[in-house]
């Protein structure tokens, strides 16, 4: 069954990504590429423009674990939120398996429309792992605020861990990747696009923990065991840019060492 | 004195501890404030590549022992300094809320008496799980020869407890650290252990039964300031595992610290950072690959091959074993396949339910196929062209390694 192939141009949302699925699979046609509006790439395929509309997204959104299990509805889901290349075609070849076997297709791990998902989705929950330790907030007035750049989108993933450790705090955690940011408050929260985000320097207090946790970060490690490839591999130079411990304020001594050793 | 000048003196005072995971328990956050992690969670690397998981302290560094390890004893001469319960809490909550840690790793020298200095962790962590409402991560250092209440009380506070053994052997312990002995260590232990396990019995009962070091318990010990073995060192930790329910015994490569005739001389002195890597990747085999010590070490083999890792060694023994055929081998097999670990054997057997595994489909899997290539079929036959003699086998190993293992310097060692 060969469908005629068509560029399909949706907001680059995930219910506006459904609701092509949804399109695709009543038209009989096969997505050849997913463009976003703002997208401007030109493509030889013939266009099909699709409004998000959430009623046609929840029907698809529903079959998923209908149709394929809970495990290929989380696959597609989060790999909606990855930085695999092409990631709403490689998820449409996905379903269109998934809706074909079932549920058995999250155990065909060696069939590459499977594997490559469930590489990217890998990806995607380790960076947000990696993240829940290496995000840094600053009290600005009260509020926590810190800013992330992560290659996938992973302030979903970071939204209930950080909901379930600060209960009584105001959170902003901006990605800057992805222009968007995540407010926490009270457990309410909104993950909100937002083109311009900067944060204010420190001052007063702030400036004393700070310094006291650089202290503690050069303190800690054992001169004798000097590895900073090692360092590297665990915690790679890309995070560094957003991490207090390698940050200098102008003011703040340089640690003196290991003035304390014999 | 200045918080900052304390901060440097006690985190530069518990740095030779190797324990800095967060891991073992699983917990929302309440009102107050603070979660925790089963898995742990990193926050930061040092300099060194270890991992920065905790705010690791000591309550103070005045010590009345005179253990001949240690930076801190008694007759160094270097300077000295005690947190007040206060400025503990509020440094623990100020570095938890902008995320730097998971939370606390609370050690301590022994100051006037064992009883005294937990009484001190107590106030200490009393302040920060009440009136501070935290409920992140703490690991407290149990001091032998305290009051077993007071053991009791502090098992209480924390979500894990430590002892540690210091040195691998009795012999050792005497020579080197005469205000302890290997009945001072075992009996908290044996304590902390019992705790463990009375505790969880209750919480099955009762709900709000009280909990006692839910992250179960751990120990350390110096690796290379005495004479023993690897095996000695490895059937010593698989005891602690079967007889007093560890959940991680710690290596720490001996640094330098100390003058004494009786340890090695600081001149020219390498910490034996390859064999403590080493003792790290058979104490991995011991807790996830069902493996005992004894598998892996005898008489006639008392110390770890530098050259390859312990299951390389192992399996290079035992070729009689080899090749696995990975379309039919149970989980236990593949487990023992050098580069095959618990998550490629996972998916092995998922994947396998579908149809037959070739190689190009393990690569798909995100099988690593260096290692395991020379110790599996797959549907019979080896990977093509692929020619195998057991020396060959070993020279390919070795070969994989070297870049890790170049020079044995610190420097250029990639530990873990
Ligand atoms: S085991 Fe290693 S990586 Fe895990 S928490 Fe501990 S130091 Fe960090
Ligand atoms: S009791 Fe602890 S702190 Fe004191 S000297 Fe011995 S090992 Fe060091």
């Amino acid at each position: 069954m060969d469908w005629p192939r068509f560029a399909y141009e949706y907001d680059g949302s995930f219910a506006g990504f459904l609701t092509c699925v949804f399109e695709a699979y009543a038209r009989k046609e096969e997505p050849a590429c997913f463009l976003t509006h703002q997208d401007g790439r030109v493509t030889l395929w013939p266009a099909r423009a699709v409004d998000t509309d959430d009623q046609k997204a929840r029907r698809v959104y529903r079959s998923l674990d209908r149709s394929m299990g809970l495990q290929a509805k989380r696959l597609v889901t989060y790999g909606f939120l990855t930085c695999l290349e092409e990631r709403e075609l490689r998820l449409w070849e996905f379903l269109r398996l998934g809706y074909e076997r079932g549920p058995s297709v999250m155990r065909d791990l060696t069939d590459p429309r499977v594997s490559v998902l469930l590489k990217a989705v890998r990806h995607l929950t380790n960076e947000a792992h990696l993240l829940k330790g290496f995000t840094r907030f600053s009290d600005q007035g009260g509020v926590l605020a810190g800013e992330i750049t992560p290659k996938n989108r992973a302030l979903p993933l970071l939204r209930p861990h950080f909901a379930a450790r600060y209960p009584g705090e105001t959170i902003i955690l901006y990605d800057r990747t992805h222009r968007e940011a995540l407010f926490c408050q009270k457990g309410n929260w909104a993950i909100v696009p937002l083109e311009q985000f900067s944060l204010a320097p420190p001052e007063g207090g702030e400036l004393d923990w700070r310094a006291l946790w650089r202290r503690f970060y050069d303190t800690i490690a054992i001169e004798g065991r000097y590895n900073p490839r090692c360092r590297m591999t665990h915690m790679p130079k890309r995070y560094w840019d957003t991490m207090t411990e390698f940050q200098r304020e102008e003011h703040s001594p340089p640690a003196p060492g290991l003035a304390t050793q014999t | 004195m200045e918080l900052m000048d304390k901060l440097t003196i006690l985190a530069d005072a518990a740095k030779y501890d190797a324990a800095c995971t967060s891991s073992g328990v699983d917990r929302r956050g309440g009102k107050g404030m603070g979660s925790a992690m089963a898995a742990g969670c990193c926050h930061s690397f040092s300099a060194d590549g270890r991992c920065i998981s905790l705010l690791k302290v000591l309550y103070t560094n005045r010590c009345i022992y005179d253990c001949a390890y240690c930076v801190n004893r008694r007759s160094n001469d270097l300077p000295r300094a005690a947190f007040t319960p206060r400025e503990l809490a509020e440094l623990t909550i100020a570095f938890y809320r902008r995320n730097y840690i998971e939370g606390l790793f609370l050690s301590s020298a022994v100051w006037v008496s064992p009883d005294r200095t937990t009484e001190e962790m107590i106030a200490a962590l009393s302040l920060l799980r009440g009136e501070y409402g935290f409920h992140g991560y703490i690991h407290a250092k149990a001091i032998p020869g305290a009051d077993p209440a007071l053991t009791q009380r502090l098992g209480q506070l924390a979500d894990r407890l430590s002892v540690n053994i210091e040195l691998p052997s009795e012999d050792s312990l005497r020579k080197l650290c005469p205000d302890k002995g290997k009945k001072a260590i075992l009996a908290p232990m044996a304590q902390i252990r019992d705790g463990i396990t009375q505790a969880r019995g209750e919480l099955v009962k009762y709900r709000h039964a009280p909990r006692f070091a839910p992250a179960g318990q751990s120990t350390q010990m110096i690796v290379g300031a005495t004479p023993e073995s690897d095996r000695h060192i490895l059937t010593l930790t698989q005891a602690l595992y079967d007889q007093y329910k560890l959940k991680r015994v710690f290596f720490s490569a001996y640094m330098p610290v100390s003058d004494n005739p009786l340890l090695p001389a600081r001149r020219d002195f390498k910490p034996p950072l390859l064999r403590e890597h080493r003792l790290y990747q058979a104490d991995w085999l011991l807790r996830f690959y069902h493996f005992r010590a004894e598998e892996l070490l005898d008489e006639t083999r008392p110390n770890f091959d530098t050259r390859v890792d312990p299951k390389c060694a192992w399996a290079l023994a035992h070729m009689e074993q080899f090749p696995v055929e990975v379309n039919r081998a149970d989980y236990e097999t593949l487990l023992r396949v050098p580069g095959i670990g618990v998550v490629s054997a996972k998916r092995i057997l998922t994947a396998r339910r579908v149809g037959p595994l070739t190689f190009s489909g393990l690569k798909t899997l995100g099988v690593v196929l260096k290692r395991a290539q020379y110790f599996i079929t797959c549907s019979g036959k080896m990977l093509e062209g692929l020619r195998v003699n057991p020396d060959g086998v070993l020279r390919h190993l070795v070969a994989l390694e070297q870049p890790a293992l170049a020079g044995h310097e610190p420097e250029q060692l990639s530990l873990f």
